[in-house]
């Protein structure tokens, strides 16, 4: 088994990957600690995705070690492998919900698969993971083409919880959401991660969410991830990142959180 | 290993300590469990102590079984030693489930009937589709008389290459070798008569009076049919059809017509030649099995063939075309949201157009019989 306190839950090594000519990481190192919520940022093409892909093992990687939890995921024998994916939980871009099955047969899907219960205990799990990321009851018998977009990032993360992860690996989660959708995602996030102990790894490329959730920052950039905290990655010299954390959208995300935070701390004396 | 429940009196309430593996992997054996729990009154005391690695979903399992248990009043359950951090989370979502039950589901009866009356509706709806999808279709072809751009060359090219030029080689395959099945059967019988040289009017008849356009229909609904429910049902879910209609562009011009086209000059072509392979079979067939020689196969080909006979087959094919690639794409037009209406659309296309060729087909032959075509 797995020991879930073990530190740090991410460890990657001296990571390559490149695509034809294109070099993608060129040695890139990434560490998570227990219990941050671990934003990755980075321009178009700079690997995101790819790094994503590495760490869950979906991608072979040209060069380097990903140990998840201590272990090194790609020398793992396939037993263990299917008891690391079951320590973890991914939600993708497009929220990747089965298009054949309702919402509840998603979210019932991974249990199903690794446990067997019966339907009634199986559909209160369902109404549970579905009540705790805020869908009301009746999106559970719809097919996800019959949700929207909000919802099905939630529906997405639902069946992302299903398995009781405590590591939870989020490609663009407020990605194409109107900003108060994507709040209420940030609030929600920050909930989850305090009731349930999460370590969460967040690709996004937004902002507000950055800045409002994260409590660190890997930024990839000439295929290295340099990781700080939000404050030291603002008084970082390089120049994209110069331009990334001090840009006229940045400006704006980083006072609102300033002046929430500000508020959060008059409110509690 | 322990039990995971034991139910116990404590006064005048209950006491239910729980203790081993209550994670999820444990889930089964609570399930049971649970189940066993009699209805129980009164105050009720969780004892976590023992519980080992508690998990969410057991949690959640326990409190709704807890509040399904009670009897006539509703049961007081507190929690002791130690609980799980998560269970005020639990506490607060089961409050927000009661809250949003309310509305119960229709009767049976009811039910019925509104499946019944939605299946009406759909398929009225359904017929009034097609004929819209028939006008659309009569409109651009009209268009075109007046504005010869509206026919896009370039796509009826590409189209003609994709479901002519390169089904050319699997037409002929299967034309030749079924005409030389039903030489080689034809002549198992025939011979017994003595009359071995009338294989050579079963496999002229039969080759281009019916199986030459048959088979060529019925591989280009496979192949082509389905091709094309499948690019214009992925464009639908793409929105690439919506964005072309927000473009000032017709799909029906641009992706139905070609298509329909396409077919319309490829499949007659594709007929001739299935028809001559046919021949060809029927006459190597002849000359191994039967020691017929190619002159005097041809001889008798010329016999027995009417003037109408290689028309009666040909004239079909352009009705044939126009079915499969209306079907084919009108199928494709319908799909919506989902993968799973992807595939079961392209393949209600494939099945009804080869449906619809067979029969077409029918009603040619009565046709051609009743005006001794």
């Amino acid at each position: 088994m797995l020991d879930p306190h073990f530190n740090p839950v991410i460890r990657v090594r001296g990571l390559h990957n490149h695509f034809g000519t294109q070099v993608v990481h060129d040695g890139l190192d990434m560490e998570v600690q227990q219990n941050e919520i671990f934003g990755v940022v980075g321009g178009s093409g700079t690997g995101k995705s790819v790094l994503l892909r590495s760490i869950l093992g979906l991608l072979h990687p040209d060069s380097g070690t990903v140990e998840l939890y201590g272990r090194d995921v790609q020398s793992l024998a396939a037993a263990d492998l299917n008891s690391l994916v079951q320590s973890y939980g991914v939600t993708f871009q497009n929220g990747a919900l089965i298009s054949s099955l309702t919402v509840a047969q998603n979210v019932q899907l991974p249990l199903r698969e690794h446990y067997s219960l019966s339907e009634k205990t199986l559909d209160q799990l369902a109404e549970m993971n579905l009540l705790m990321v805020g869908l009301p009851p009746d999106a559970g018998p719809k097919f996800p083409s019959q949700l929207s977009g909000g919802m099905i990032k939630r529906a997405a993360l639902a069946r992302a919880l299903a398995l009781e992860p405590k590591l939870l690996f989020l490609d663009e989660p407020t990605a194409g959401l109107d900003p108060i959708s994507a709040s209420a995602f940030d609030e929600l996030l920050l909930y989850l991660h305090s009731q349930l102990r999460l370590t969460v790894v967040m690709i996004t490329h937004d902002l507000d969410t950055l800045f409002q959730t994260c409590s660190r920052v890997g930024v990839i950039v000439d295929g290295h991830m340099i990781s700080d905290t939000l404050q030291g990655m603002l008084k970082n010299t390089h120049p994209w990142i110069q331009e990334y954390f001090h840009g006229p959208r940045a400006r704006a995300a980083e006072k609102e959180a300033a002046e929430k935070e500000a508020a959060d701390k008059e409110a509690h004396g | 290993m322990t039990a995971p429940l034991a139910l116990e009196r404590q006064g005048d309430g209950w006491r239910l300590r729980l203790s081993g593996d209550w994670s999820l992997a444990a889930m089964p054996g609570i399930e049971a469990q649970l189940n066993s729990l009699p209805a129980l009154d009164g105050t009720l005391v969780c004892d976590w102590t023992q519980a080992e690695a508690p998990g969410i979903s057991p949690a959640w399992a326990l409190l709704r079984r807890l509040a399904d248990t009670c009897g006539q009043q509703p049961l007081d359950v507190r929690h002791t030693g130690n609980p799980p951090h998560f269970l005020e989370l639990l506490q607060k979502l089961h409050v927000d489930r009661h809250a949003a039950y309310s509305q119960q589901a229709p009767a049976t009866l009811e039910r019925l009937v509104g499946k019944v009356g939605r299946w009406a509706v759909l398929q009225g709806r359904h017929g009034r589709g097609v004929m819209v999808f028939l006008g659309r279709i009569a409109t651009v072809a009209g268009e075109a008389f007046r504005r010869p751009q509206a026919l896009r060359v370039s796509s009826i090219a590409r189209h003609i290459y994709e479901t002519g030029i390169t089904a050319i080689p699997i037409v002929s395959l299967i034309a030749f070798l079924i005409s030389v099945i039903v030489a080689y059967l034809g002549a198992q019988q025939l011979s017994r008569f003595g009359a071995d040289i009338f294989v050579v009017d079963l496999v002229t008849i039969a080759v281009l009076r019916e199986m030459g356009v048959l088979l060529t229909a019925v591989i280009v609904a496979g192949r082509s049919g389905s091709a094309f429910a499948a690019e214009i049902g992925v464009m639908q879910l793409n929105e690439e059809t919506d964005a072309l209609r927000a473009m000032g562009m017709n799909p029906v011009e641009l992706l139905v017509v070609p298509r329909v086209l396409a077919l319309l000059i490829v499949m007659p072509l594709l007929t001739v030649i299935a028809d001559a392979m046919g021949l060809a079979g029927g006459g190597l067939l002849s000359l191994v099995n039967l020691h017929i020689p190619l002159p005097q196969f041809m001889a008798r080909l010329r016999e027995s063939l009417s003037p109408t006979t290689f028309w009666a087959g040909l004239v079909k094919a352009p009705v044939f075309a126009i079915l499969i690639a209306m079907v084919g794409t009108y199928r494709g037009m319908q799909v919506r949201d989902s993968a799973r209406e992807l595939g079961r659309l392209t393949t209600v296309a494939v099945v009804q157009s080869i449906f619809m060729v067979i029969l077409a087909d029918a009603l040619f032959a009565v046709l051609f019989v009743q005006i001794h075509f």
